[in-house]
């Protein structure tokens, strides 16, 4: 099989993945009790029957359920993902919207850790068994066993009350006006926050993967070869053996960056960060139905061209597995 | 059945004394690990306050019993100081751990259920079986974890029930991978041809002559779901999608998160009992991945 072809069958993939992840949405809506009709106004005070009328009508519920089925299933891929109640906007137009928030907070919680993680995992490996090694493995257990909401949550007394130097909700300050300068300043001022906290679970995850990563690959016998030739250990560490280590690092990410919404649900329901997690919490508090299940598609959607995009950089990067 | 004792015993000087059984040597090994240990004695620590706790401090969590605010250590009457409304801090606590846990555990059997089951066949029959089943396992993997797990709690009825399942429901894949791989590297091993040859079922060399020597990896994975489910579960009680009515040590800190700055108490201590309980499990599960591991031993 060709490269093309290979791609070919992995887009086919990704396609049928959307479809059946949109008929997970529409079987949501028609198995949750009640009426759909309901669950689509979203239980809302104002779900009058005219509205009701109205929205059996627009979504054909009144027609066989394979028709409504089809009707559905149309509309998602023209990117009609409904109509939010709640906002009274459309939820493609809302999630656009807030997409650039959550991509800026995941991407620089999710960089950062890596950077961190690595450099920490690569030291830790060099003396598995020193007392410093064993510090990373322990830090890396209580990053990963801490809540996140909680972290987030005593970071925001600790830097809101104790020592209040950071702004703990939102991202901008109304009160702040001026030039894309202060804006930047303002915004960035506004992540650090959010961002260390999500920043915690993901160092903790990486810390350990590299440091496994790179025990894997010091125990090879390229890196003896090297080593015997006698190389500095720098350039054994850093240079040779990195980049092998590096290999699941890289898959993780992409998998983790695709699944950024799920990573950020929580922090950005702390700290009001106006992202997709905090649009899926007030679509829920609001009963806003068509919004929820539009993120969660979405979101779905984001993870399989993620995946499909890591897929097809390790077949690019990799010659042997082109083919496969 | 002992491949695993055997291969751990074998390169052990001249003339191995004892072999012992695997889960006999896997506790040897366990014991000797100091963080293992500790990890256990935290989860004893952990179940004991949860069975016992109600029982010594028998004060309702839901009842208003004091001054609103209360700070921690100020009044005997109330040891860790109360809530926005009143409720003892410390009646929750020692109460909450009991939906926390009830949940990770019954989710993760649910996980490893489902994913054993899934995982299993695919692995073992191979071909169009695994073909489909991957499919499917996919569909779930592509669907962000918590936030399907927060669809599911919103569209159904929230209760206990529904928190397993939606845990349940969004932490099984990785399971069904691990079981699949497991399952797929042994089918095709000696000890197993030999069983087919005699005359084995099926279900027979599935479930007596793979899953034994399986299991190591699905115990360790296992063990390291239920912290994920505790996670999960505190999320979810957290943003107010668990059952209202059951007291929980998310639901807590969900319900105190308006007033974190005004009473730092009553959200961080039933955040450090959460992380307590998953330290402890993560920890044991560690120790159990090196104890049930053979080729970590030699290191």
């Amino acid at each position: 099989m060709g490269f093309t072809s290979v791609i070919s069958k992995r887009l086919a993939y990704a396609l049928g993945l959307i479809f059946a992840v949109l008929t997970i949405n529409f079987a949501l809506i028609h198995a949750a009790p009640g009426d759909p009709a309901m669950v689509i106004a979203g239980e809302m005070g104002g779900a009058d029957q005219a509205t009701l009328d109205a929205i059996r009508k627009t979504y054909g519920l009144d027609r066989p359920i394979l028709e409504q089925y089809a009707t559905y299933v149309g509309r998602a891929i023209q990117g009609d993902l409904g109509q939010s109640y709640l906002y009274n906007q459309p939820v493609t137009t809302l999630i656009l919207q807030r997409l650039p928030a959550t991509v800026l907070l995941v991407l620089s919680a999710l960089l950062s850790a890596i950077a961190v993680g690595t450099i920490v995992g690569v030291w830790a490996s060099r003396r598995p068994h020193s007392v410093g090694s064993g510090a990373v493995t322990v830090m890396s257990l209580v990053g990963y066993s801490m809540p996140t909401f909680w972290t987030g949550i005593l970071l925001v007394i600790l830097f809101g009350k104790i020592i209040p130097i950071m702004p703990i909700a939102g991202m901008r300050d109304v009160r702040i006006y001026g030039g894309w300068f202060v804006t930047t300043l303002d915004v960035l001022h506004h992540l650090v926050l959010p961002a260390f906290t999500l920043a915690i679970v993901y160092m903790a995850q990486y810390s350990r993967l590299a440091r496994a990563s790179m025990l894997e690959v010091l125990g090879s016998d390229y890196i003896r070869t090297a080593r015997a030739k006698g190389l500095a250990e720098r350039l054994v560490i850093w240079k040779h053996a990195l980049r092998n280590a590096l290999m699941p690092v890289v898959t993780i990410a992409g998998l983790q960056f695709g699944n950024l919404v799920s990573g950020a649900v929580l922090v950005e329901t702390v700290f009001s960060w106006p992202g997709l997690g905090t649009l899926a919490y007030d679509s829920i508090l609001g009963r806003d139905y068509p919004t929820l299940l539009g993120v969660l598609f979405f979101s779905s959607v984001l993870v399989i061209v993620a995946n499909l995009l890591t897929d097809l950089a390790y077949r690019w990067i990799d010659p042997r597995l082109r083919t496969r | 059945m002992s491949t695993r004792a055997v291969a751990s015993s074998a390169p052990a000087g001249p003339a191995p004394e004892l072999v012992l059984s695997p889960s006999r040597e896997a506790w040897r090994v366990f014991r000797k690990n100091k963080a293992a240990m500790l990890g256990l004695v935290l989860l004893v620590a952990v179940i004991l306050t949860m069975a016992l706790g109600p029982t010594l401090y028998p004060v309702p969590p839901f009842d208003i019993v004091g001054r609103p605010f209360t700070g921690p250590f100020e009044t005997a009457a109330l040891p860790l100081g109360s809530d926005y409304l009143g409720r003892d801090i410390l009646a929750g606590m020692v109460v909450g751990g009991r939906a926390t846990v009830a949940v990770g555990l019954a989710a993760a059997a649910i996980t490893v259920t489902i994913g054993l089951m899934v995982g299993a066949l695919a692995g073992y029959y191979g071909g169009w079986v695994d073909e489909v089943l991957s499919r499917f396992t996919e569909i779930f993997q592509v669907m962000p974890s918590l936030l399907f797990a927060m669809v599911l709690m919103t569209l159904f009825e929230p209760s206990l029930f529904t928190a397993v399942m939606a845990i349940g429901m969004v932490t099984w894949t990785s399971t069904a991978r691990l079981a699949r791989a497991e399952f797929m590297r042994l089918r095709k091993l000696e000890y197993v041809n030999a069983a087919r040859a005699l005359g084995a079922s099926h279900l027979r060399l599935m479930v007596r002559e793979i899953l034994p020597n399986a299991a190591p990896p699905l115990i360790v994975s296992a063990t390291l779901i239920i912290g994920v489910a505790i996670l999960f579960e505190a999320g979810l009680s957290f943003l107010g999608l668990s059952d209202p009515n059951v007291m929980s040590w998310g639901l807590m800190i969900g319900s105190n998160r308006k007033y974190v700055l005004d009473a730092w108490w009553a959200v961080t201590f039933p955040g450090f009992a959460i992380f307590l309980t998953v330290l402890a499990v993560s920890l044991v599960g560690d120790g159990l991945n090196d104890a049930l591991n053979p080729k970590l031993h030699q290191r």
